[in-house]
């Protein structure tokens, strides 16, 4: 079978279309894991056993089990629990669920990394807990995690074409539907591939850049 | 009950697809971290850059799209897989690729004082490293190995997709037949959940057994 350059622009339309929502199901889950990863980890270092534990515990779990089977548990049972999601939706809190749990321990080497005396200080200068956590260690624990984080972001961003497995019309589903379609393999497949190639190539050099400018959160 | 046993036992059969395709995909991946791994550390370039265009190419495209290419193009290209075949070969090779970058970092983080006994010794660059400094940087890719490992097994869920039964597959099926969802989707959850255990916990014994008798010596 031959390489068909007019097929490819006849299909280019549809397959930016996927982009789309490939892009925004990245920046949504990324949102999502950066919040919940932050909750994790401060619900995590808690003094109350009770909590720390279970939370723990959760987390390894869901870091354990793959991303597949957990888009297909929100997707699929939640409903039965009169809990209805759109794919996209759906998609989303796996993705960024699953990411938290990976963030969360990003989060706790940089929140280890302030220094004892920080904690110390806020304490003398009779911050609560709030200040303390806003004002003193968060401004100080996000600047070195900053690559770490990006590194999560563009590995979830990898991970975006199992969404088409619940229904989500990303760029695979795309791509497979015009495969399905035409019955043509090669093209669809190729470019969703050749995609993720430049773009995690361009994504490599801003991660350079990212390191260079707040630094590598083991260097500190 | 019994009816749900039946449908254990098709989830079980699944189970041992993905142990399967998880031990062959990770002696492939460890295979390809390796020649990888040592080709980014060769004096040719032409190995050199052989060795980064394979970790670029598969760290940059999703496992999802070349388990997909390795499936429907390749046949194409005249080399027909099976769905195991693909399933390992993509899960190998994608692995690998991120392996290979662990295996150049365990190697580059041995101290120079180590190269400059090999030359004192007059040992030749292959002795050195089969002797030297690979039993020591081994010890320090465990941990990442298991890591990668775990993710090898995460993986292969997706091998579902190109209509391999696995664990996965099977659990579709039963939600198919009983329309059933907790029950296979909870099961296979916590399967999942135990062989990334047995994975860490083996990879943690297999640590504390090759460093034995080195505490203090290893920095």
């Amino acid at each position: 079978m031959e390489w068909d350059w007019a097929f490819v622009i006849e299909i280019l339309p549809t397959l930016i279309e996927g982009v789309k929502i490939t892009i925004l199901a990245t920046l949504l889950g990324s949102a999502l894991a950066a919040i919940l990863g932050l909750g994790l980890a401060i619900l995590r270092r808690s003094k109350n056993p009770l909590m720390a534990k279970p939370v723990g515990f959760l987390a390894d779990f869901i870091r354990g089990t793959p991303l597949l089977v957990q888009l297909y548990f929100i997707f699929y049972v939640l409903p039965d629990a009169g809990i209805t999601l759109s794919p996209l939706v759906a998609g989303v809190i796996g993705l960024g669920l699953h990411y938290a749990t990976y963030t969360a321990e990003v989060y706790r080497g940089g929140i280890d990394n302030v220094a004892r005396g920080q904690w110390e200080a806020a304490r003398a200068c009779n911050l609560s807990a709030f200040q303390t956590w806003t004002r003193i260690i968060l401004p100080q624990a996000l600047p070195p995690m900053i690559p770490a984080l990006a590194n999560y972001f563009i590995a979830m961003f990898k991970e975006t074409p199992l969404l088409s497995a619940i229904t989500v019309l990303e760029l695979m589903n795309q791509a497979r539907s015009i495969a399905n379609f035409n019955y043509r393999y090669i093209e669809p497949i190729t470019l969703v591939g050749a995609f993720f190639l430049v773009i995690s190539l361009v994504s490599v050099i801003a991660l350079r850049w990212l390191e260079r400018r707040y630094g590598r959160i083991e260097e500190r | 009950m019994g009816q749900w046993a039946g449908y254990l036992q098709l989830i079980l059969e699944g189970a041992l697809v993905t142990i399967k395709l998880t031990l062959m995909g990770s002696v492939l991946a460890l295979i390809m971290a390796f020649i990888a791994g040592l080709g980014r550390i060769s004096r040719l370039r032409l190995v050199r850059a052989l060795a980064t265009a394979y970790i670029e190419f598969f760290r940059g495209t999703s496992i999802f799209v070349q388990l997909f290419w390795a499936y429907f193009v390749l046949p194409l290209l005249g080399f027909s897989l099976t769905p195991l075949q693909a399933g390992v070969l993509a899960l190998g090779l994608n692995v690998g690729a991120y392996g290979a970058e662990v295996v150049r970092g365990a190697i580059k983080s041995i101290g120079k004082e180590q190269y400059e006994a090999c030359i004192a010794l007059n040992f030749n660059r292959w002795q050195s490293l089969r002797h030297i400094i690979l039993p020591q940087a081994f010890v320090l890719m465990l941990p990442t190995f298991g890591n990668n490992a775990i993710e090898l097994l995460k993986a292969s869920a997706v091998v579902s997709l190109i209509s391999l039964s696995d664990m996965t597959f099977q659990a579709q099926v039963v939600r198919a037949q009983t329309g059933s969802t907790l029950m296979p989707f909870l099961t296979i959850l916590v399967l999942y959940f135990l062989m990334s255990s047995v994975i860490s916990f083996s990879i943690r014994n297999l640590e504390r057994y090759l460093t034995r008798g080195l505490d203090g010596v290893r920095s």
